[in-house]
């Protein structure tokens, strides 16, 4: 009975719509917005005419003109990691020391007052302990400077004018203006950049914009540029110059992660996701004055710790992980040595090493933790074989450069590799799961996932070729 | 860690030390710990006009603010006690409109009219009032229990915009209340009218549309009488009407698989209402 009333209902609305006609839509959108108008009209009272603060416009005209948004874009970018990457310095290798060598030495002897055997001190302060101690000590004093700093910026009203110069690019590239918002959600975390893809409207544009945030360097990945751009590329400068060249090398790589989104998106929107653009309006916010107190303790409590947080929960298995893998054998060689045998061609011919390849799976879960594990690998390994040789290798003072050029065999193209690489390689499993969830297209999520790698080994591929044929490597 | 449970006592800022109104009855922030609840608060409103500042003063939470536009797309729920009385709170990704264009529209949409919010403050950013009325007019059309807070009135003093509350809650017919929420200023007063409008003690007007269109009008009062014969007890009548002159899909749908007949009988109590927006 019901559902013969609520199809008749049905039946009566859809004569009717054809008896009034189709523009009722746009009709009563008019109709709402008119009556918004009255209402305002009346309530709202003005004292002068101008809308905008003077400054506001005037600041507005600087910051998204053609020929000063994207220098000033560039400039802001780089005092941001200048100051991060100067200020981190000290503070790493203190905690360095105080993690790794001292409370090292102290849990050791204490594993040692209690007879603990070999294997559970091994797993527990080698593994687990060691691999959370460098996480702390790589992220925590970068995160801790780098987040207040971006989020004060966020908090002015920058990241809109960046979106707004950035909307050209992207109508450009065949893609939605608000992807440039959406790629900036990207710069702190991937998984929550797939999720604000649900302001785009278009489903094709939505798509172009998932596939593409993993261009972001995320939480995960800033602490492996800074730490790579510090003690590699600020290496070969002048000392005055190093925190420079090494926040210019970081900003390299965010910049280029811009250039590969937009060269992807309009890859993708000209061969499998073609269509229109479709048009939005950007919204310029105020600029409000930033609240610095409030955002330094949100910055710190809610984005530095909940970071710090996952990066340490994800690296105590992992830790426990590279340990058994290091020290479980198979034929007089360690898991660990064979996998790292076994990778170290192709991360040779592509300028990395078999055990950065291996830090990369191991790492699936976070890239947090690719720094921290790509350490341990090399150090375990080096003792290793230095032990078959009779030689006890002693923890360095928190050296990271040292062991990676004697230990790892690193060079420059090794770090700048790394760099590039941790630009262009998978998601973590989080955003993966994410953009399934998003999708739900394991199509798609396993483009997601397959793009990015294959784009990482052919531009590591190209700089290792073109620096061995210019002899530089 | 974000969960802590804090009661502010009622001299949070000097200006509420000395005002009687608000010295009734402590707020209590529940951050996500809400347990049971006696209402439903939804937060709606335009992207960027300080919701999830709004929010998080409410609920002691400290969900990222952003100073950008469509920062929350998600649905993001907290609690707090005002007066002893329990109330969750929702908050829907900011809008321009619900129209449901978008995923993020339709989120906000569907809760409103399918979550069922005892009350819904749709929060206006004072310094360009008339572009976010779009929003409250069609908020208004689904359901008149709502509050509307004023926020952002420090900014707009500054550009020398004056907004009159009293004249605003007039033609709107519910209550309007400024607020500066960045400052925490206006909260208490926000949640005495959030409670009236709850308890039933506020007389809502229900504002009708104005169809300047005599054959639209008429097709409109036909559908109207159809739902309500079909569906007794449905709060938006007219507006489920204009849906369907519109051949809206998603109402439609809920014609046919029996969702809007279930909302007619009561249906799930509010905020119960199984709807996922991850």
């Amino acid at each position: 009975m019901a559902e013969v009333n609520t199809q008749r209902l049905l039946e009566t609305a859809e004569r009717l719509r054809a008896e009034i006609g189709t523009e009722l839509h746009d009709r009563l959108s008019e109709a709402i917005y008119a009556d918004a108008a009255r209402i305002a009209e009346r309530a709202v009272v003005r004292a002068g005419e101008e809308r905008r603060l003077s400054w506001d416009i005037l600041l507005d005209r600087l910051l998204t003109s053609r020929a000063f948004g994207f220098p000033i874009m560039l400039l802001l970018l780089t005092a941001t990691f200048w100051i991060t990457i100067a200020g981190a310095n000290v503070p790493s290798a203190l905690l360095g020391q105080l993690t790794q060598v001292t409370l090292y030495g102290w849990l050791h002897q204490a594993a040692n007052a209690v007879n603990a055997p070999w294997w559970l001190s091994g797993l527990l302060i080698d593994g687990v302990y060691l691999a959370m101690a460098w996480v702390f000590s790589v992220m925590l004093p970068p995160m801790a400077i780098f987040f207040p700093l971006f989020t004060l910026l966020e908090d002015f009203g920058y990241l809109p004018r960046v979106a707004f110069n950035l909307d050209r690019l992207f109508k450009r590239a065949g893609a939605h203006g608000k992807q440039s918002l959406t790629m900036m959600m990207g710069w702190g975390c991937n998984a929550a950049g797939v999720v604000s893809t649900r302001i785009i409207d278009s489903p094709r544009e939505r798509l172009i914009a998932i596939l593409t945030n993993n261009f972001s360097i995320c939480n995960g990945r800033w602490p492996t540029l800074i730490l790579m751009g510090t003690i590699f590329i600020g290496a070969t400068a002048p000392p005055a110059l190093a925190s420079f060249y090494a926040a210019a090398s970081v900003v390299t790589v965010a910049v280029l992660g811009i250039v590969f989104t937009l060269l992807v998106s309009a890859f993708l929107s000209r061969t499998w996701l073609r269509g229109e653009a479709s048009h939005f309006s950007l919204e310029l916010p105020p600029y409000r004055p930033p609240r610095i107190l409030q955002t330094l303790y949100t910055s710190l409590i809610d984005r530095t710790l909940i970071v710090l947080k996952r990066a340490m929960i994800m690296a105590a298995p992992a830790g426990a992980v590279i340990w058994l893998i290091s020290n479980v054998t198979i034929g007089g060689t360690s898991v660990a040595g064979h996998l790292v045998a076994l990778l170290n061609p192709i991360g040779l011919l592509i300028g990395l090493n078999g055990v950065i390849l291996l830090a990369y799976i191991v790492a699936i879960p976070a890239n947090e933790i690719i720094i921290p594990t790509i350490l341990m690998l090399t150090l375990n390994l080096a003792r290793s074989s230095l032990a078959q040789q009779g030689v006890m290798l002693e923890m360095e003072d928190g050296q990271i450069y040292e062991v990676l050029t004697r230990h790892g065999g690193w060079t420059l193209l090794t770090a700048v590799n790394l760099m590039l690489f941790s630009l262009l390689h998978n998601p973590c499993s989080t955003t993966l799961l994410t953009i399934w969830q998003e999708t739900r297209s394991r199509r798609w999520t396993a483009v997601a996932a397959l793009l990015p790698l294959t784009i990482g080994f052919g531009a590591t591929l190209l700089t290792a070729t073109i620096a061995r044929l210019m002899g530089w490597a | 860690m974000a969960d802590t449970n804090r009661t502010i006592a009622s001299t949070e800022t000097a200006a509420c030390g000395s005002c009687t109104r608000c010295s009734t009855g402590p707020l209590t922030r529940l951050g996500v710990h809400i347990g049971s609840w006696d209402f439903v608060i939804a937060l709606a409103g335009n992207p960027n006009t300080g919701k999830s500042t709004l929010f998080n003063a409410l609920t002691g939470l400290r969900q990222h603010v952003g100073n950008w536009p469509g920062k929350t797309v998600a649905r993001a729920e907290g609690g707090l006690t005002f007066n002893e009385k329990r109330y969750k709170l929702i908050d829907l990704p900011g809008t321009y409109s619900l129209l449901s264009a978008s995923a993020d529209e339709e989120v906000a949409r569907d809760f409103l009219l399918f979550g069922r919010p005892d009350v819904t403050i749709v929060v206006t950013d004072a310094t360009c009032l008339e572009r976010n009325l779009g929003l409250v007019l069609q908020v208004l059309e689904i359901t008149d229990r709502v509050v509307i807070a004023l926020n952002l009135m420090d900014e707009a003093r500054r550009r020398g915009i004056e907004v009159d509350a009293r004249s605003l809650s007039r033609d709107l017919g519910v209550p309007v209340v400024p607020t500066a929420a960045r400052r925490g200023a206006g909260i208490r007063e926000l949640l005495s009218a959030v409670e009236e409008v709850a308890l039933g003690a506020y007389p809502a007007r229900r504002r009708h549309l104005r169809y300047t269109d005599r054959a639209l009008e008429t097709a409109v009062r036909s559908l109207i009488a159809q739902i309500e014969a079909l569906f007794p007890g449905l709060p938006n009548a007219e507006w489920v009407a204009l849906r369907l002159l519109e051949g809206d899909e998603s109402i439609l749908r809920a014609v046919q698989d029996g969702t809007l007949g279930k909302l007619a009988q009561g249906g799930a109590p509010a905020g119960a209402a199984p709807l996922e927006a991850n």
